[in-house]
Parts: C-alpha cells; sequence; structure tokens
C-alpha cells in the first residue's frame, strides 16, 4: 500500500480585482494532479519557477486548502480534517523549507526549536527524557550537544538546514517534504545535505516528496521523477529512464539545459524560446505548445493526458505518445 | 598583437574591510590578466571574495568601509586605484559595464525601460541616444517586439527580460569588458540556457572581453577561455576551462567537482566536503583549504603555498598537488571522505 496518495488534487488561487474584490479569474497553480509515495520511497518533483511544485507540497501536508482532490495518508482522507484533529496526524508528515534562514525562529535555541515539537505531540514523559532525544537528533543530523544552547544566527547556512532536519525528525515522520532543501547552500555543503538527507532515509525509512528546480540533483536523489509545467505534470517515470529516454520534450529540454560539468560531452543544448508563460492565463490546449520545438496542430487545441508510454513511464504529450505507437485517448480515461 | 598589454591587469589585489586593529581582508593577493576578446570566469562559493574582486575593477566597492591595502588594477595600463573621479566617471561604462545577479533589483522600478538604457546612451554615446538605437539595442539582446517593449516598466517583464534590458543597458556604452557577475543565478534554468547563449554570441559579435562570476562550475565550460577558482580570498587554481574542467589539479577544484551530482542515471554517494566555507576573518593559517582537503599533511597549516605555475598556462596553489595521496600517518584529515573512499577500492 502506499504511503501517500494524491488524486486529482487542484490549488486554485482567485485573482481579485477592483472596488468589491470581484473574482476575476483563477491562478491554476496546481492543476489535477495524481502522485502516489511507497513507504521509504523518494518521489522527485522538479519544475521551474511558478510551475506550482511547491504548492504541491505544501497542499499535500494542508499548509494550503486543496481546491478539490483528495490526499490519502496511510489510506486517511486528511483534506477535511480540522484542528487538533489534523495536528494529531500532521505528526506523520512533515516539511523541511528551502531558506534555513528564514525557517528558525531566531530568538529560540536549538534546544527549544528542536522540543517545540516534542512539545506539542508530548514525545517526552519527562525533562531528562526530553533532553535525551534533542542529543539523540542533534548527532543523527551531524550536529552535537553543545549547540543545543546556541541560537540559529551562531550557524552557518548547512548546519541550520541541520537543524531545520532534526526538528522535522522528532516526530518520528513517515514522510517529509523537502522543499528545495539545499538550493540557499554553498555548492560544497550541498553534498552533505544531500547525502545526510539519504543516509536517514536508510536508517529510519523516512518516504520524501523532494522537490528542487536541480534535476540533477533530483536524479540524484529519487527513485521516481515528476516534471511539472504550468500546474500540470508532464512526464513521470523512474529517475535513471527519465534522465536516459526523457520524452516530453520539455523534459528534453530542460535535460540539456542543466549545467553540468563535463567538458568532454559536447552536449546540444536545446534552447527553449519565450519565458514560463501567466499561470493566469495559460496557453490553450497543451499549455507548453508556444514553447515547444516539437508543436503539432492538435497540441493548440488540446492538452494530451498522461499516458504510459513504457513501463512506468508516463507522458502527456501528443507527439511523444504517437512515437510510442499510442492512438489518442478517448477523454474518458484522461487519467490514470 | 597577442603580446601587447592585456586589456586588463590585477596584480596582487588585496582589500580589506573595517578597522585597522582588527581587518578582515576579503581579498588577498589575487593577480589575473584578461586580453582582448577573453572571457575569463571567476569561480567560488559564497564570501570567496569573487563579487568584490569584480566590483574593484571599475572601483565600485565603497571605501571606507573597504579599504585597499596593496596591489593594482591596471585597465588599459592605467591603475583604476590612483584614478581621479572624473576618470572613474569615464570608464564606468565607458570601459567596464557590469550585469548583475538579481535584475529586478538593479533595474529603477519608476522608469520605463526604454528611458533607463537611454540614459547609458546620453552618457555615453550622446549622438546615438535616439529611440531607434534603443531598439536596435533591445532586439540585439533579443526581446520580442522591442517598439512596444521601451515603454514597458521593469515589473511588466520577467526575469529572464529584466536580464536582457540589463544586458542591453550594459552594451549600450560599446565597453571593451564586461563584467557579469552571476548574471544567471537568479533565473530558471531554461531561461538560464537563454541568457548564457546570448553572451557567448554577443561577445563573439561584439569582439569585448568578459569577466564572468559564478558560482556554478556547470555553466563555465560553454563560455570561458580562462578559470580562476576562488576560495577564502585567494585564486587557488588558474588555468585554462577546457584543461581545466578535464583535469583539476587543486584538490579543492577536485573537490568541488566531486560533490555536484551528475546527470548519469547512476546514484552513487555523493563525496561531499566536510566542514563549513570559512568566513571572513577567521580564515585558517597556511593553506586556507587545508582542514577540508583530503591531501593535507602536517605542513599544510603552517606554510602558505603560492600560486605557481605548474604547467604551461596552469597555476595551482597547492604544495603537494603531484604527490600521491598521504599515508594515514602523514594525512591531516585522515578521515576526510574523499581520502577514505579513494582507499576503499584498494582495500576490498
Amino acid at each position: 500500500m502506499s504511503l501517500l496518495e494524491v488524486k486529482n488534487i487542484k490549488v486554485h488561487f482567485p485573482v481579485k480585482h477592483g472596488l468589491f474584490s470581484r473574482v476575476r479569474g483563477y491562478v491554476k497553480a496546481v492543476d489535477d494532479v495524481s502522485l502516489s509515495i511507497a513507504p521509504g520511497e523518494t518521489l522527485g518533483l522538479v519544475g521551474e519557477s511558478g510551475c506550482g511544485k511547491t504548492t504541491l507540497g505544501r497542499a499535500i501536508i494542508r499548509l494550503l486548502d486543496p481546491t478539490s482532490g483528495q490526499v490519502l495518508f496511510k489510506g486517511e482522507d486528511i483534506t477535511q480534517l480540522r484542528g487538533s484533529e489534523l495536528r494529531r496526524r500532521r505528526r506523520g508528515f512533515q516539511m523541511i523549507f528551502q531558506d534555513p534562514y528564514g525557517s528558525l525562529n531566531p530568538r529560540m535555541t536549538v534546544e527549544q526549536i528542536i522540543g517545540e515539537a516534542i512539545d506539542i505531540h508530548k514525545l517526552a514523559e519527562s525533562s531528562s527524557a526530553r533532553r535525551a532525544r534533542i542529543t539523540e537528533l542533534l548527532q543523527a543530523v551531524g550536529l552535537n550537544v553543545t549547540h543545543a544552547q546556541r541560537y540559529p544566527h551562531e550557524f552557518s547556512g548547512g548546519q541550520r538546514q541541520r537543524i531545520g532536519i532534526a526538528r522535522a525528525l522528532a516526530v518520528e515522520p513517515d514522510l517529509i517534504v523537502c522543499d528545495e532543501p539545499v538550493s540557499a547552500l554553498d555548492v560544497s555543503v550541498q553534498a552533505q545535505i544531500i547525502n545526510l538527507l539519504m543516509d536517514l532515509q536508510q536508517q529510519r525509512g523516512i518516504a520524501y516528496l523532494f522537490i528542487a528546480h536541480d534535476l540533477a540533483v533530483v536524479e540524484h536523489i529519487s527513485r521516481r521523477v515528476m516534471v511539472m509545467y504550468l500546474g500540470k505534470v508532464v512526464e513521470t517515470a523512474e529517475a535513471k529512464e527519465l534522465v536516459r529516454s526523457p520524452r516530453h520534450p520539455y523534459t528534453q529540454a530542460l535535460l540539456s539545459a542543466v549545467p553540468v560539468v563535463d567538458p568532454a560531452s559536447k552536449r546540444k543544448r536545446i534552447i527553449l524560446p519565450g519565458d514560463v508563460p501567466s499561470p493566469i492565463n495559460p496557453p490553450s490546449g497543451c499549455n507548453f505548445h508556444p514553447r515547444c520545438p516539437a508543436a503539432i496542430d492538435i497540441c493548440k487545441v488540446e492538452m494530451a493526458p498522461l499516458r504510459e508510454v513504457a513501463p512506468g513511464h508516463f507522458v502527456a504529450c501528443h507527439v511523444a505518445q504517437s512515437e510510442a505507437g499510442l492512438r489518442p485517448a478517448p477523454q474518458s480515461m484522461a487519467m490514470r | 598583437m597577442t603580446d601587447s598589454k592585456p586589456l586588463l591587469e590585477i596584480r596582487d589585489l588585496k582589500l580589506e574591510f573595517g578597522a585597522r586593529d582588527r581587518a578582515l581582508r576579503a581579498v588577498d593577493g589575487v593577480s589575473f590578466t584578461i586580453r582582448d576578446g577573453e572571457t575569463v570566469c571567476l569561480v567560488g562559493e559564497s564570501g570567496c571574495g569573487k563579487s568584490v574582486t569584480a566590483l574593484s575593477i571599475a572601483r565600485l566597492v565603497p571605501t571606507p568601509p573597504a579599504r585597499y591595502v596593496g596591489g593594482e588594477i591596471l585597465l588599459q595600463g592605467r591603475d583604476v586605484l590612483k584614478m581621479s573621479k572624473a576618470d572613474l566617471r569615464n570608464i564606468r561604462g565607458g570601459v567596464v559595464s557590469y550585469i548583475f545577479q538579481e535584475p529586478s533589483a538593479s533595474l529603477n522600478p519608476v522608469f520605463r525601460v526604454g528611458n533607463q538604457i537611454k540614459e547609458s546612451l546620453k552618457l555615453h554615446r550622446p549622438d546615438a541616444a535616439t529611440d531607434d538605437e534603443v531598439v536596435r539595442l533591445l532586439k540585439l539582446v533579443g526581446i520580442p517586439a522591442p517598439e512596444s517593449r521601451i515603454r514597458d516598466y521593469p515589473h511588466q517583464l520577467s526575469g529572464g527580460m529584466q536580464q536582457r534590458v540589463m544586458i542591453a543597458m550594459a552594451l549600450a556604452s560599446h565597453p571593451k569588458l564586461l563584467i557579469a557577475d552571476e548574471p544567471t543565478t537568479a533565473l530558471d534554468v531554461t531561461i538560464q540556457a537563454q541568457i548564457i547563449e546570448l553572451l557567448t554570441d554577443l561577445k563573439k559579435r561584439f569582439g569585448m572581453s568578459m569577466l564572468l562570476i559564478t558560482h556554478n562550475l556547470g555553466i563555465v565550460g560553454d563560455i570561458a577561455d580562462r578559470l580562476a577558482v576562488m576560495y577564502a580570498g585567494q585564486i587557488h587554481e588558474l588555468a585554462p576551462a577546457n584543461e581545466l574542467l578535464a583535469k583539476p589539479l587543486h584538490p579543492y577544484t577536485q573537490a568541488l567537482m566531486n560533490s555536484v551530482p551528475k546527470l548519469s542515471g547512476d546514484a552513487e554517494r555523493l563525496t561531499a566536503i566536510p566542514g563549513n566555507v570559512p568566513n571572513l576573518g577567521a580564515f585558517p593559517s597556511g593553506c586556507r583549504f587545508h582542514p577540508r582537503c583530503p591531501r593535507a599533511r602536517f605542513d599544510c597549516p603552517e606554510r602558505s603555498p603560492e600560486l605557481d605555475e605548474v604547467m604551461p598556462g596552469r597555476r595551482v596553489r597547492c604544495f603537494y598537488w603531484n604527490a600521491p595521496l598521504p599515508e594515514p600517518h602523514q594525512a591531516l584529515n585522515p578521515n576526510n571522505p574523499a581520502l577514505i573512499q579513494a582507499r576503499e577500492p584498494a582495500r576490498s
């Protein structure tokens, strides 16, 4: 059974204008996305800014309320939960944020930051048990006991991210949503945090939803990878498969544009024209078609549904699907 | 021509911040040259002094708090550090133009972009300060429908478009040297590829020299002729770009390249560099990379290596770049993951 099951989730933000704040449209930040994560698995989520990857991550752990769709955590629908019920359930899923400077309260010591989570969920019987637990967590993320009484400003970026990880681990979650956990860090420190996350997964069997814009990092840490563009999933496959044979033109361009230190291979860059369009007024049909080098007539009218073109490899692209020998899908089987 | 004076020559530049008795030396003995038409990349992590070095070329670092304590910056043979205010005004824009990391912070939000570009033209090429020239520049940097775009305000443009406007503005004065300080860091990957291609193309068309500052070794391969890798205020390796990327000699460069995931599909463990980037004012003694270095031996904290030419055109600041990995009894950091990893295949 999958740990997390997301079914047709949509997050639409109303755009309000004028005197009476009339709703003039919606930003479709996440539009009909489904995914599932097995226990102990890492699902990578890549896309450029504004593609809805962060919104999706936040909607899954209910920091945002989805407009429609279901989030099943361990088989239970958490989209309708409120208040203390939700708080109790949140013990199962935590989040690590991008900015290690902004996500720690500067007026709290490390012990207070980590201890807060323990207190909320009443995970320690006594103050000595609480202290022992904090020590254990600090050691697990590569910090030491003396750090417990210090404040966030005394730490470097990498160390702060370790504190954020320790805080997430404090409640023994089954799932951690990692939202760009390494993109604010120095290159030489990124690898430390990636290795730490992978080690913790092995020791504790935590599942990750790993959100990042850097395809190389995502590919490295994930078993499966989902690529998003303007609120929709355009391709999903096993990480290796995706890198070796990307089918969607957007994934192909994204892969070719990833800066990789590799002087030997003079890779041919696919340079996409234009910018990511505004999600308030997305293009008709497949919303990638204005930038797509392979677009055909039908792309302007209709978005292809996600369909399986190879085992475990799903693509939402008319061209890629017909290359794989699939006929156009009937409307009814639009989503898996 | 090739042997004539380089466009830019920085010699032993030293720059400090703060009071004299507890000065923080951000740049410590940086030397490099840029010839006509050449692109040099300064690569390094945050706090290594790469931006301050770049800003010093047009003396854009405010003094105080900064203080130049040594060295010279020869731009077309004249020392920028000794120039008068009037001369500085002429070289800023006239000889050297800058593009910065955050285009939205570099553009003035209350003026139309066309007027902002025209301002640069008025200063440096007064006869060309026309709408037609602005449109031509915007077309040059690949902005669609430039005739209508010149009336836009910066907030109406996307990040990539704003960066193109910045580039147009920098080019308006026909500079000899374009300094791009992390020009793509704030942009998405697909837009980043567009901007790098644009810069490569423009550089060829105008025969400009370029100094590109970045922390991303991945983007330099396409564009750089030579690379300088900075760490803790010093250049640690300087070499032709393709040679350096193919075979880095300094342990820091090697470690930096190994710690970045490659798009190979093999999920092997990354070789992380232990520890943190040292803070300004807390640079280690001796070789500044020694606490994190797999090759460090016991004398590394005690004496400072020079940036020596070890092969034609290749300079390295390391005593042991050519020596075999230290044996356990010689190693200063026997627990360095790179060192352990290098030993492991031999054991199994």
